[in-house]
């Protein structure tokens, strides 16, 4: 469960409102196949990855940030429910996927950085702050099934 | 990890971007910090940590001259950032994990003022950079 103040939960729906989610997705996916390149190992179906460009530009990567995104939007709903919200997606990253918690901190982080990216000052440290408790949240429910 | 010349020249392409601005950032970013990630305030409870604090717009020049420093030398990282290292491993005794903290939030900075320059790449080589600066600073812990 994530303690959000209501200035907090204020500062997380304006920033959020001002954003185009499906965007926010597909760069925050990107830009983590881009910087922590090892990330690629889950996605060795999505064909070009070989350059920024390339990862940035692809259409899978595109699609799968929206899919993540699309998600996370809707733990957005459920900060008070988290581990109940992603209970079923977090068995299948563990029985499925077998993708490691560390990653989901890693891309919570770039939802971070690319939140800043597109809202500049409105990003404040506060708004960061709120985020951040978030993102943490997020990872900790998707990783509660864990076995 | 080896920061290759194209990581080198977009940090160094970043510096010159940050021109006067350092100081500003380098306290934004200890800002952004102290509120995101609480457990580092622990190291400073000699500090007035309120925003627009004198002694945190102090410490976030002195950080942004090192890392301004330690761009201008990226060829030798160890050696531009010896006496740092030094302080950081037998003074300091800042816990590893805290360098990311701090590095994340310059990131966040960075993004913020400087959308256009922060490029996927360029994204990347600075947080290789970061990553660097911050092993050297912990290379003599133990």
């Amino acid at each position: 469960m994530v303690h959000l103040s209501d200035g907090e939960k204020n500062a997380i729906s304006t920033a959020w409102g001002k954003v185009n989610a499906a965007e926010i997705g597909a760069e925050s996916l990107g830009r983590l196949l881009v910087v922590y390149p090892w990330t690629q190992r889950f996605f060795d179906a999505f064909g070009d990855l070989s350059s920024a460009s390339a990862v940035m530009g692809n259409d899978k990567v595109k699609a799968h940030g929206k899919k993540v995104i699309d998600s996370f939007s809707n733990g957005l709903k459920h900060l008070d429910n988290l581990k109940g919200t992603f209970a079923s997606l977090s068995e299948l990253h563990c029985d499925k996927l077998h993708v490691d918690p560390e990653n989901f901190k890693l891309l919570g982080n770039m939802i971070v950085i690319v939140m800043a990216h597109h809202l500049g000052k409105d990003f404040t440290p506060e708004a960061q702050a709120a985020f951040q408790k978030v993102v943490a949240g997020v990872a900790n429910a998707l990783s509660h099934k864990y076995h | 990890m080896v920061l290759s010349p194209a990581d080198k020249t977009n940090v160094k392409a970043v510096w010159d971007k940050i021109g006067t601005n350092g100081a500003a950032y380098g306290t934004e970013a200890l800002d952004r910090m102290f509120l995101s990630f609480p457990t580092t305030k622990t190291y400073f409870p000699h500090f007035d940590l309120s925003h627009g604090s004198a002694q945190v717009q102090g410490h976030g020049k002195k950080v942004a001259d090192a890392l301004a420093n330690a761009a201008a030398h990226v060829d030798d990282l160890p050696g531009a950032l010896s006496t740092l290292s030094d302080l950081h491993a037998h003074k300091l005794r800042v816990d590893p994990v805290n360098f990311k903290l701090l590095s994340h939030c310059l990131l966040v900075t960075l993004a913020a003022h400087h959308p256009a320059e922060f490029t996927p790449a360029v994204h990347a080589s600075l947080d290789k950079f970061l990553a660097s600066v911050s092993t050297v600073l912990t290379s003599k812990y133990r």
